[in-house]
């Protein structure tokens, strides 16, 4: 199976601070990948140098479409990066919260589409056929995931759980090829963390998409990732399978904080 | 060399007002993250309330220094009313509203005050009386530097280390620029942040004051307007230093200041105006943080 | 007792009123003859005024934090007015036939006055697409404005360009300088955004003002020549009434394109943009190309006005290009409602036919929008008539869904 995605020897530095230091990771095609560590490991700092918002001290990141060449994508445009299919969820629900519910994801398929403003002072045919296409693949997207009965109330006045699966359904309408999820499960009822485990499976198995997941449910990540790295202070001090992950004390350890030993005893 | 020292001292006259007048918008700035567009009104109010004392207690009989004082302090106090009433009404409700909400209700916060004093006192520019002319300076000094002059830098200056030794010794002082740090957690530790909001713009009311009052005496005459124009070269030198620093406020008020005097006195005095706004615009495009402050990474 | 405490309280901030306006509403002095002017009768204004002014403030802040809890803000009555077809059609043909009678009723002067509020309509539209669209606080729209004027005056001055050449060359070049000062300034972030933007406007102003060569200075130019008629020169009442329709055309114009552009792709990608700029950009967005095509069309909106502007008056100066008329086109977009077409035309209308009629109205104008700025900040952030987002509906059908939109 091929790499979606390469990171090498990654570094980031604030200000003197390392918030990364020399991270690899590759994703492979249609596999989900989970990234855990304690509060402050740089995960998120992680999502933000592959997205864009940050440009890496240094290292590189290499996507590779499924055509085309691969690209080295560090120091690219947020908006460059999503278009060559990385698209995430924020940890902190992002939404628009003055636009509806369809609407938030109908921006999600603005990179795909391309009429300009002649276009949309004119509506000659070409243009009306693309936002008749762009309202129907969101409301497919909005079927997909469960969010239908909300298509025109506005963002922000969504229950909080339905709020971050509006945050998938409108990364979904980038049309990604690797899907960056920052705690999808954050603050959800254990009913809803259990549909959103189901919802992952399905993108993965329905959509072919590769995932990369940041969460501290450990259960959700453990059913979930067939690989997992785990970083600490920067640094990745264990990656494998989450039965190697599990049983790791190095990992252990760093969550705990306690020597294995007086764990074990 | 004559020339060129009158340029160099005009420069840093009219630098260190407006460095005072900068210090309340970069402590506002600090704090609350927000642009306090009627700040150069309350230093306008400021002169207004000044003049008005200053006529009153010359037609009493008072002269020379007494008068100077008093109406300094009037003015003072009724700077602080107003920056203190100006937060309660204009800033406080809208703590949680989008960024741009308080903006805009701090630029109709300043076409009121503007309005206002317009209204009830005049559109026509007001003669204001030369307050500081009759300090007598020692012979040496007096060869080198006119009366009015060393006062306004001696005022900025001292005023300006009180307010570096108040921010760094006093219990309010510490607890503002906790405030500045991290609102929500210099509250969960038992900070009152809307006391320290409100002392925030008393602090920078006093000394736009004290600023309005210094450069109406030496300019020699005030109208309603002359707080928009003051008002965007202090938030020019706020920038210029580093909004949110303290001494960069400093810094940028005198660079500023320098930048005007030289500027005008030998290139051209029509675009004097010109030159501030040029340099903002060059400020903030190039080099956004300023001088003095840091860069900051956003937070996601 | 709440009331009697809420009595109490206002009481109290009318005494703080007083004392603190006393020195400048009380005390008027003439340094020049030495008299001091009491006036007395303003503390009664005042306390009076800030009394009855507390207590209401009191009531609405309660009232808006109490309705906040219960349920999501409101629709004004306006806002639901707007969405019956059976009440708004009808409203509509009449405000049509009245707008088409308009001219031939009533006199020149009052003729006069409308057009010049029908620019304000125009180019509080155009604001709109900046500020309430694309969330870019602009707070030197005016020098676009003035880009367009001062176009037509000088090339009619130096070329004798005629109107109908000006009016797209106005727009054009207003696009340019929108663009030339977008590309560096549109990095920065909201408020710095607001400060550079002005000061940009204070610079052309100021360059206006004392580049006599190019601009004659202060004085400004006069005899630029109203607009011709299929060659015909008009008299001042015929070029009253021709410039009177003109301006509702492209008024109408203005509104049905931008009513388009609001529901396209580039539309949302604005409004995205006004609700979350990272967000945004991590949707595909390019930033910088929504932000700058968003500026320049609002310029082009600007530079139309300006030429109608010079041809209006026949006559300009810098004087008209100050700070306070962009804050009083940036008043109409924000009372109007950010983003709302109907709430910025009504907005757009009152703030300029009330002071002309109500004389009261015009000498406390400025004093009046600056307290509307901020009260409409604290209690109805969404202006008089909200922007409303087009719904959806969908039906289920065989094979495929078939798609109904509703106007609003």
């Amino acid at each position: 199976m091929s790499n979606v995605l390469e990171v090498k020897n990654l570094t980031m530095n604030f200000g003197g601070i390392k918030a990364l230091d020399r991270v690899s990771l590759e994703i492979k095609r249609n596999q989900i990948v989970a990234l855990i560590g304690p509060n402050g490991a740089g995960k998120t700092t992680l999502f933000n140098c592959l997205t864009g918002i940050y440009t890496p001290t240094a290292g590189d990141i290499i996507v590779h479409p499924p055509q085309g060449k691969s690209r080295r994508i560090n120091g690219m445009k947020i908006n460059q990066i999503t278009e060559l299919g990385l698209a995430r969820t924020f940890q902190n629900i992002r939404l628009f919260g003055g636009m509806t519910v369809l609407e938030n994801v109908m921006i999600g398929r603005h990179c795909r589409t391309k009429s300009g403003i002649a276009g949309a002072i004119f509506l000659p045919k070409s243009t009306r056929g693309e936002e008749n296409d762009i309202v129907n693949q969101s409301y497919s997207i909005l079927e997909y995931i469960g969010l239908t009965k909300y298509v025109n109330d506005l963002a922000r006045n969504l229950p909080y759980g339905a709020q971050r699966r509006l945050e998938i359904a409108r990364a979904l309408a980038c049309d990604p090829q690797l899907l960056l999820l920052d705690e999808p499960a954050a603050g959800m009822n254990p009913q809803e963390t259990r549909e959103l485990e189901g919802l992952i499976v399905r993108l993965r198995k329905e959509r072919h998409l590769s995932i990369l997941l940041i969460d501290h449910d450990m259960k959700l990540v453990m059913n979930l990732a067939q690989k997992i790295f785990v970083l600490d202070y920067g640094e990745e001090i264990a990656r494998g399978t989450p039965q190697e992950i599990a049983s790791n004390p190095v990992v252990i350890k760093a969550y705990l904080g306690v020597e294995t030993d007086a764990e074990i005893n | 060399m004559n020339y060129f020292w009158d340029l160099f001292l005009g420069g840093i006259t009219r630098g260190s007002i407006y460095a005072l007048i900068a210090l309340g918008y970069t402590m506002v700035y600090g704090i609350l993250e927000l642009i306090n567009f009627a700040h150069g009104e309350i230093y306008m109010i400021g002169a207004f309330t000044a003049l008005i004392a200053a006529s009153l207690l010359t037609m009493q009989g008072l002269s020379g220094p007494a008068v100077l004082v008093l109406a300094t302090v009037v003015a003072v106090l009724y700077a602080a009313a107003y920056g203190f009433t100006v937060e309660k009404i204009a800033y406080k409700p809208l703590r949680q509203a989008p960024r741009l909400s308080p903006l805009i209700s701090a630029i109709g916060m300043s076409i009121f005050l503007q309005n206002y004093v317009m209204l009830a006192q005049t559109s026509d520019f007001l003669p204001f009386p030369n307050l500081l002319q009759n300090v007598e300076l020692p012979a040496f000094l007096n060869t080198w530097i006119a009366p009015a002059e060393f006062m306004i830098i001696l005022t900025a200056a001292s005023l300006m280390l009180g307010l570096t030794l108040i921010l760094k010794f006093t219990k309010m002082g510490k607890a503002m620029r906790a405030v500045a740090q991290d609102r929500t957690m210099a509250m969960l530790l038992g900070v009152n942040v809307n006391r320290i909001i409100s002392r925030t713009f008393i602090v920078g009311s006093v000394l736009a004051a004290i600023g309005g009052v210094l450069i109406a005496s030496h300019v020699g005459r005030i109208n309603f307007y002359i707080g928009f124009g003051a008002g965007i070269k202090a938030f020019t030198a706020a920038v210029l230093g580093g909004i949110g620093s303290i001494p960069g406020a400093m810094l940028g008020g005198l660079v500023l200041g320098l930048t005007e005097s030289f500027a005008t006195g030998y290139i051209s005095s029509d675009y004097e105006n010109v030159f501030a706004f040029a340099l903002l615009i060059l400020i903030l495009i190039l080099k956004p943080e300023g001088i003095l402050g840091r860069s900051s990474q956003q937070k996601v | 007792m709440k009331f009697a405490e809420e009595l109490k309280k206002s009481f109290f901030i009318a005494s703080w009123f007083i004392l603190l306006t006393f020195p400048i509403m009380v005390i008027q002095v003439n340094t020049i003859e030495n008299i001091v002017i009491w006036r007395w009768h303003n503390i009664i204004l005042i306390g009076l005024g800030s009394f009855a002014f507390s207590f209401c403030w009191q009531i609405f802040l309660n009232k808006k934090s109490s309705t906040k809890l219960i349920a999501p803000a409101g629709l004004s009555p306006l806002n639901r007015l707007m969405n019956e077809p059976r009440l708004y059609r009808p409203a509509l043909i009449i405000i049509g036939l009245a707008a088409l009678i308009f001219p031939f009723v009533f006199s020149h002067y009052q003729i006069n006055i409308m057009t010049t509020a029908l620019i304000y309509v125009m180019l509080g539209l155009g604001l709109n697409i900046e500020v309430g669209l694309a969330g870019l606080l602009d707070l030197g729209y005016v020098a676009f404005y003035a880009v367009g004027a001062y176009s037509y005056a000088l090339l009619n001055y130096h070329f004798g360009l005629g109107f109908w050449t000006a009016l797209p060359v106005g727009a054009l070049l207003a696009a340019i300088f929108g663009i030339l000062i977008g590309f560096p300034v549109l990095r920065l972030r909201g408020d710095y955004l607001a400060i550079v933007t002005l000061a940009f406007a204070e610079i052309i102003r100021l360059v206006l003002e004392n580049w006599n060569a190019f601009s004659f200075g202060p004085s400004g130019i006069s005899n630029i020549p109203r607009p011709g008629f299929f060659g015909r020169n008009l008299t001042p009442e015929q070029s009253a009434i021709y410039m009177y329709f003109l301006l509702i055309l492209l008024c109408l114009l203005t509104i049905f394109i931008i009513h388009r552009l609001q529901h396209s792709r580039i539309g949302r990608a604005w409004v995205a943009l006004r609700e979350d700029e990272l967000a945004c950009q991590a949707m595909g967005i390019d930033k910088t190309k929504a932000k700058l095509t968003a500026f320049a069309l609002g310029a082009t909106w600007a530079g139309m006005a300006g030429v109608i502007f010079a041809a209006k008056t026949t006559f300009i100066n810098p004087a008209s290009f100050t700070f306070l008329e962009s804050a009083m086109i940036l008043s109409i977009v924000v009372l109007g409602g950010m983003g709302s077409i109907a709430g910025v035309i009504i907005a757009a209308l009152a703030l300029i036919l009330l002071p002309e009629y109500l004389r009261v109205f015009s000498d406390y104008r400025m004093i009046l929008f600056g307290a509307a700025l901020i009260m409409m900040m604290i209690f109805r952030p969404q202006g008089i008539l909200a922007d409303m987002r087009k719904k959806y509906e969908f039906h289920k059908t065989e094979d495929s869904r078939t798609i109904k939109r509703d106007v609003l």
